[in-house]
């Protein structure tokens, strides 16, 4: 029987040495005459483990980590091949606590399956919502989106179901799919776990979408920074349209649908949705004025769906298990599961899927096992550059898109980013203020202009000039992008500004004050 | 005066790139990319070419073409690295380890170092936080960088 060793092809296990590892493994194999195979899994997004290889063996799957290339004679020597044991033996992947405690909805299959095997991926309940829908009329399964409680997992928090109904109310001999996979939000990366990991998730999501709103073709618009999720969403939809998911005939079905990658070039606005039609249209990808909503007037001036991957790659489940079955998990209006990103600096890095109403301390202590430098958290950000910054004072908020509000924060892509007690809030909100400078799409005033004048008060306030006028200067331009901005990135900069300022005024103190305070 | 223009290798070159995207619906973005890739940068002969091509003016053309971060108009170096100056990277150490990145390698943000071995760009977030601080060298990623990774990576660009 051969044996399969599975060595994922994530960015961040490759990031780690995974590639050499899998070509010492390979090496291993000839050299010892093994009957043995290497599959490139996805990431089960426990960082700190990674790269994790897993084996499969006659009493399941057995997991090593984190494994560099120089370990590997010795997994070889330790019999790992029928899960003998070693010192970075894990034991069932499965039990390791982080994995055991998560509800994995959105990733069940990430970090399991072959990401482009399509058996592996139906022997997983793949193509199960697909199947459903091909048998619902559109009404039927925009209704069964609806009902789930589904919301854009992009950051807006859009109800997902509303979306698609405006566009299937809308005529139009011509509709588009478009998935926003521009995950430009630092802290985050669970669109690039999912489309390295599961990309026919995806694919099967905007099939569905499609279906539901009558669209035959579909762009994925990818950052440029992800080539290695470019790789696999491309060969993904190489076997897809081989197998018949897409193309001329759906399944078999008398729907047509394709999709296609469409790489970014660097410009952190092109997440926001109107401006993201616009590059894909050949443009400068700025922002529009809304209304007209995309539904009804998006790509080239056709209704178009427009949805985050995480959003899309949560349909299938939906349209297989039922709206009643998704929505259960969760709390409030916020149903479902989100996936959470724990970054920065904190000793349990990783991906962690579970239902909406954890607190944002035991995100932080309890699953990321706090800092990784051993030092007190001193503060938190939520949501990606735009995001704002939390004290522990505020860790017994739960993770739910209006408590979050409530608070003045947001959740944006779920990413959670935590710092140690040697940050210097200043410099944070200094730099919020800079990135929303460089990234301005030069639209609107409040956003080009008060972006850069922000920099510059931050400056004389680290370098003591009139402090005080320059805080009530620096509110004051919060206020002025907060409201005067087109999208979100002029709009929301304010909030990590102003959460440092409100939660960390010490920081904002002048030098010798700031001494005397500590 | 057109075949002159058409005759040289840059127009040659950018015109298969155009032609691979002939049917493609909003094809700018796809020709940009794929132009950077065949030459390194986006020469400003090429502007013209695709802007011919495609019925556009030249101002439209370059209005894009500057408007994305990734595209140059001069040659990069041998090999092109990115480091991520976000903040899961800075809360990990981020900005220590690019300044020694910039030192190791004798190169400021957005320059080439003189020996024409390496060009050095900034990044906002390469999805790898949970493995900062994080960065790519010619498109190959690098996690938790630390004294070691940046001497291999010094030395890689210097190879
Ligand atoms: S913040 Fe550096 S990789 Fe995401």
């Amino acid at each position: 029987m051969t044996v399969t060793i599975y060595v994922p092809r994530d960015s961040g296990a490759l990031a780690l040495g995974a590639e050499k590892v899998a070509a010492r493994i390979a090496g291993e194999i000839k050299t010892r005459g093994l009957d043995a195979k290497i599959v490139r899994n996805g990431s089960r997004g426990l960082y700190w483990l990674e790269p994790m290889v897993e084996v499969e063996t006659p009493a399941g799957r057995t997991a090593y980590g984190p494994v560099a290339a120089k370990d590997v004679p010795s997994l070889f020597d330790a019999d790992f091949l029928s899960g003998g044991r070693h010192g970075l033996s894990l034991g069932d992947p499965e039990k390791i606590p982080y994995l055991a405690r998560q509800t994995r909805l959105t990733f069940a299959r990430v970090g399991v399956i072959d990401p482009v095997a399509l058996a592996d991926y139906k022997a997983h309940g793949g193509l199960a919502g697909l199947e459903k829908a091909l048998k619902m009329t559109p009404a039927d399964i925009v209704r069964q989106v609806t009902d789930s409680g589904l919301r854009g997992r992009g950051g807006a928090g859009f109800p997902t179901g509303v979306k698609w109904k405006t566009v299937l109310g809308t005529p139009g001999e011509v509709k588009y799919v478009v998935c926003n996979a521009d995950e430009g939000d630092s802290g985050t990366f669970s669109d690039r776990m999912v489309m390295e990991g599961d990309p026919f998730v995806l694919i099967e999501g905007m099939t569905i979408a499609a279906i539901a709103v009558g669209a035959r073709k579909g762009y994925i618009y990818l950052r440029s920074e992800y080539p290695h999720a470019e790789k696999v969403l491309n060969e993904a939809l190489a076997v897809a349209r081989k197998a018949g998911v897409l193309g001329g005939s759906v399944l078999g079905s008398k729907h047509a649908f394709d999709i296609e990658v469409r790489m970014g070039a660097g410009a952190y606005v092109c997440g926001e949705e109107t401006a993201l039609l616009d590059s894909l249209e050949g443009k400068r990808g700025q922002v529009r004025a809304k209304p007209p909503l995309p539904a009804q007037k998006g790509l080239f001036g056709k209704p178009t769906v427009m949805n985050n991957v995480i959003s899309l790659a949560s349909v299938p489940i939906v349209l297989d298990k039922g709206a009643a079955y998704y929505k259960d998990f969760g709390l409030g209006r916020s149903r479902g599961t989100i996936p959470i990103q724990i970054a920065g600096n904190v000793k349990y890095p990783g991906l962690f899927e579970a239902a909406f109403g954890l607190t944002l301390g035991e995100i932080v202590d309890g699953i990321g096992g706090g800092t990784k430098s051993g030092r007190p958290v001193r503060a938190v950000q939520v949501g990606g550059p735009l995001g704002a910054y939390f004290p522990r004072e505020l860790f017994d908020t739960p993770f739910d898109y209006e408590a979050f509000a409530a608070k003045d924060g947001l959740i944006g892509h779920a990413g959670v980013v935590v710092f140690d007690d040697t940050v210097d809030m200043l410099k944070q909100a200094r730099f919020a203020m800079e990135f929303c400078a460089i990234e301005s799409c030069g639209k609107c005033t409040p956003c080009r202009v008060g972006a850069v004048r922000g920099v510059e008060v931050a400056d004389r306030i680290a370098g003591g000039v009139e402090p005080e006028k320059q805080v009530a200067l620096l509110e004051d331009l919060c206020n002025t992008m907060k409201f005067g901005s087109l999208c979100a990135l002029g709009g929301f900069t304010p909030y990590p500004v102003m959460s440092a300022l409100r939660h960390f005024p010490e920081d904002f103190r002048p030098h010798p004050l700031r001494e005397a305070a500590e | 005066m057109t075949m002159e223009r058409n005759d040289t290798e840059i127009a040659t070159r950018t015109l298969a790139v155009v032609e691979t995207w002939r049917d493609a619906e909003g094809p700018l973005l796809p020709i940009l990319n794929g132009v950077q890739k065949e030459f390194g940068y986006v020469p400003d002969e090429a502007l013209q070419v695709i802007a011919k091509a495609l019925n556009l003016s030249r101002a439209d053309v370059y209005g894009v073409f500057s408007f994305y971060h990734d595209y140059r108009d001069r040659p990069a170096g041998r090999h092109v690295l990115k480091v991520c100056r976000a903040e899961s990277c800075q809360a990990m150490g981020g900005d220590e380890m690019a300044d020694r990145l910039r030192e190791a390698l004798g190169v400021d943000w957005h320059g080439t170092s003189r020996d024409g071995a390496v060009t050095l760009e900034p990044v906002y977030c390469l999805g790898l936080c949970a493995c900062s601080p994080s960065a790519m060298l010619d498109g190959e990623v690098v996690g938790r960088l630390d004294e070691e990774r940046i001497g291999e990576i010094a030395a890689e660009v210097r190879a």
